[in-house]
């Protein structure tokens, strides 16, 4: 099944990507023909087989529950793209109206 | 005497320098003296630390000064894949989003090399986020193979192959994914290992594919590496994916070179069709050879291996619209567009379409339609069950053979420019390599010798078991010491793109 322009445009909504027009059509081109090759996982017989998300079987990890320095405040905001009052100034996130 | 330095082995080096016939000041000034003279052709640096450098080389002769004790790589200089976090240099990731972006921490690996002595010249390119395999996708430009200054080095990890293939440092760092060390390693003609999953430490290592990343060593020799494999594992408490075991005993695997009594498998899934002709013959000679040298030599059918490269391109792009959310343009790395009238949103949109390369936006954009409510059970979902008939094939594989073997790659170092938008042809690169990052298995590559047809190396692929690590190093190193005895000089005496 050809992957939809309209479908690339919702994924770019989706993945928070302001994609001009031009890149939106050539990868567009490029994901049908990445999405129809990946696709030929669906040929396996894999009925009853349990998925693997991860190659170590791992159980939950604990640590003690010990303190230890964290990264000040001056560090940690120092590569920061805008500073106000010791904090990240980040542009609005509620719409005006 | 500057020539004779960055010629040296690792071992080499950090013997001389424990026994004070060298400083490791003059070892690093010899280094950082050969990357003035081939940066400008390699490229395979994007930050070069000299002062950095110095400063730790100091601390080792004054350590040794003091009588305290040198570790095994003590003084040696190092190139770090610049995806590794360092407090005092620059962290890029090869990715415009974090240009200039200065750590507020050092990875576990990169504290590691430090505490050891270990002198760490500068990062290395790389694909953006260790996302392609020839370096193209960096977005400070390519670096180039010293075998051939038009071809690429390889990649993810092609600035640390590429530094090493050219003297510019005897050892280095890279991460493997899908082969994102293997890959460079065989198209620059060193080696290069992926330990088992979990084994090298990923605190730190910005993330990629995180049920798959693995750092690990890159070196001219079988020892050098596996002395590195060494010092930068084991057990990491900051990393909830780390391994509590002890390292496997790689150092005395690559010294026992021996391969008498193994029992080696063929996988006839990994040596067929697209195979240039040349790497095909040297890896069938190699497979002799391991024969004359006392090896068992089988053929093992691993059917779900031909489904790798489709399941890991569901996999890992999954993994990397999760992780590459992070940069959303408000705690760190690039901000544009942020005037005062436009929302977060707005402002996190255009950040990361200004911010990421290409190859960085398809993968986040097929991770997002393969998780997709729709889509998620046909596409991630089947590609996690195709994982487990992986892992199962080696299961079946490693009751009948200690390791298994294949070319690292299909073909030897291809021109630069040839295959960077044609991102399928791109990712048959990894057609070899993805099988072990999928299990999580151990996997290196050695030089097997050169392709008749281009005169550019060739790799040979040793696989083994999850937390076996020595048995390939035991196979590499009896295959490194055959052909360095037969030809009677170092492969990479051959290399010419820099003479």
């Amino acid at each position: 099944m050809p992957i939809a322009r309209d479908d690339v445009a919702h994924l770019a909504r989706l993945s928070r990507l302001a994609l001009g027009e031009e890149e939106l059509d050539h990868l567009a081109a490029q994901l049908d023909v990445i999405i129809a090759a990946v696709a030929k996982v669906q040929e396996v017989a894999a009925e009853g087989i349990p998925a693997t998300s991860h190659a170590v079987r791992l159980v939950n990890v604990f640590r003690d529950d010990v303190l230890w320095e964290c990264l000040s405040a001056d560090v940690v905001l120092s590569q920061a793209p805008a500073v106000e009052q010791q904090r990240f100034r980040v542009p609005r996130i509620l719409a005006e109206d | 005497m500057d020539g004779e330095l960055t010629g040296m082995t690792a071992a080499a080096l950090a013997a001389a320098i424990s026994a004070g016939e060298v400083s490791a000041a003059e070892v690093t000034d010899a280094h950082l003296a050969r990357i003035e003279e081939v940066e400008p052709r390699v490229r395979a640096f994007l930050h070069v630390a000299a002062g950095q450098a110095r400063a730790a080389a100091r601390a080792v002769d004054q350590r040794r000064a003091a009588g305290g004790d040198l570790g095994p790589l003590a003084g040696v200089p190092l190139a770090l894949k610049d995806v590794f976090t360092t407090v005092d240099m620059p962290t890029t990731c090869g990715s415009a989003i974090l240009d200039g972006w200065c750590p507020p921490y050092d990875a576990t690996i990169t504290r590691r090399l430090r505490d050891a002595g270990v002198v760490i010249l500068g990062k290395t390119n790389m694909d953006e986020f260790a996302m392609g395999s020839s370096t193209e996708n960096s977005a400070f430009g390519p670096s180039h193979n010293p075998w051939d200054l038009g071809r690429v080095p390889g990649g993810s990890s092609g600035g640390s192959a590429a530094a090493v293939a050219a003297y510019e440092a005897p050892l280095g760092i890279g991460t493997d994914t899908g082969g994102s060390i293997r890959q460079p390693a065989a198209v620059c003609g060193v080696v290069g290992a992926k330990p088992t999953y979990g084994g090298s430490s990923r605190y730190g290592v910005v993330a990629f594919a995180s049920s798959l990343d693995t750092p690990g060593p890159l070196a001219r020799t079988v020892l050098d590496a596996a002395l590195l494999h060494e010092v930068m594992s084991g057990h990491d408490p900051c990393d909830s994916t780390s391994v509590n075991a002890p390292v496997p005993p790689v150092v005395a695997a690559a010294r026992q070179a021996d391969v008498s009594g193994m029992t080696i498998g063929v996988v006839p899934e990994l040596a067929g069709e697209g195979c240039q002709p040349g790497v095909l013959a040297r890896f069938s000679e190699t497979v002799e050879l391991l024969e004359s040298l006392g090896a068992k030599v089988t053929e093992v059918s691993c059917p779900h291996f031909s489904y790798a490269l489709p399941a890991y391109y569901l996999i890992a792009p999954s993994e990397v619209s999760s992780n590459l959310a992070r940069f959303d343009a408000m705690r760190y790395g690039l901000r544009v567009g942020d005037d005062g009238t436009r929302s977060a949103e707005e402002v996190m949109a255009l950040t990361r379409a200004q911010g990421f390369g290409a190859e960085a936006k398809r993968r986040i954009m097929l991770g997002t339609y393969a998780l997709s409510s729709g889509y998620y059970d046909a596409y991630y979902g089947k590609a996690q069950q195709v994982r487990t008939l992986i892992i199962r094939d080696f299961e079946a594989a490693f009751e009948r053979v200690d390791v298994l073997v294949s070319p690292t790659t299909p073909t030897t170092a291809f021109p630069l420019g040839e295959r960077v938008d044609d991102p399928m042809a791109m990712y048959l690169a990894d057609l070899y390599t993805i099988p072990s990052d999928l299990a999580g298995n151990a996997a290196m590559s050695v030089p097997c010798g050169l392709a008749p047809e281009d005169g550019l190396p060739v790799g040979f692929q040793v696989m083994a078991p999850a937390l076996g690590d020595d048995r390939m190093y035991r196979v590499a190193a009896a295959v490194e010491a055959a052909l360095d005895a037969r030809r009677g000089f170092p492969l990479l005496n051959e290399a010419r793109g820099l003479a």
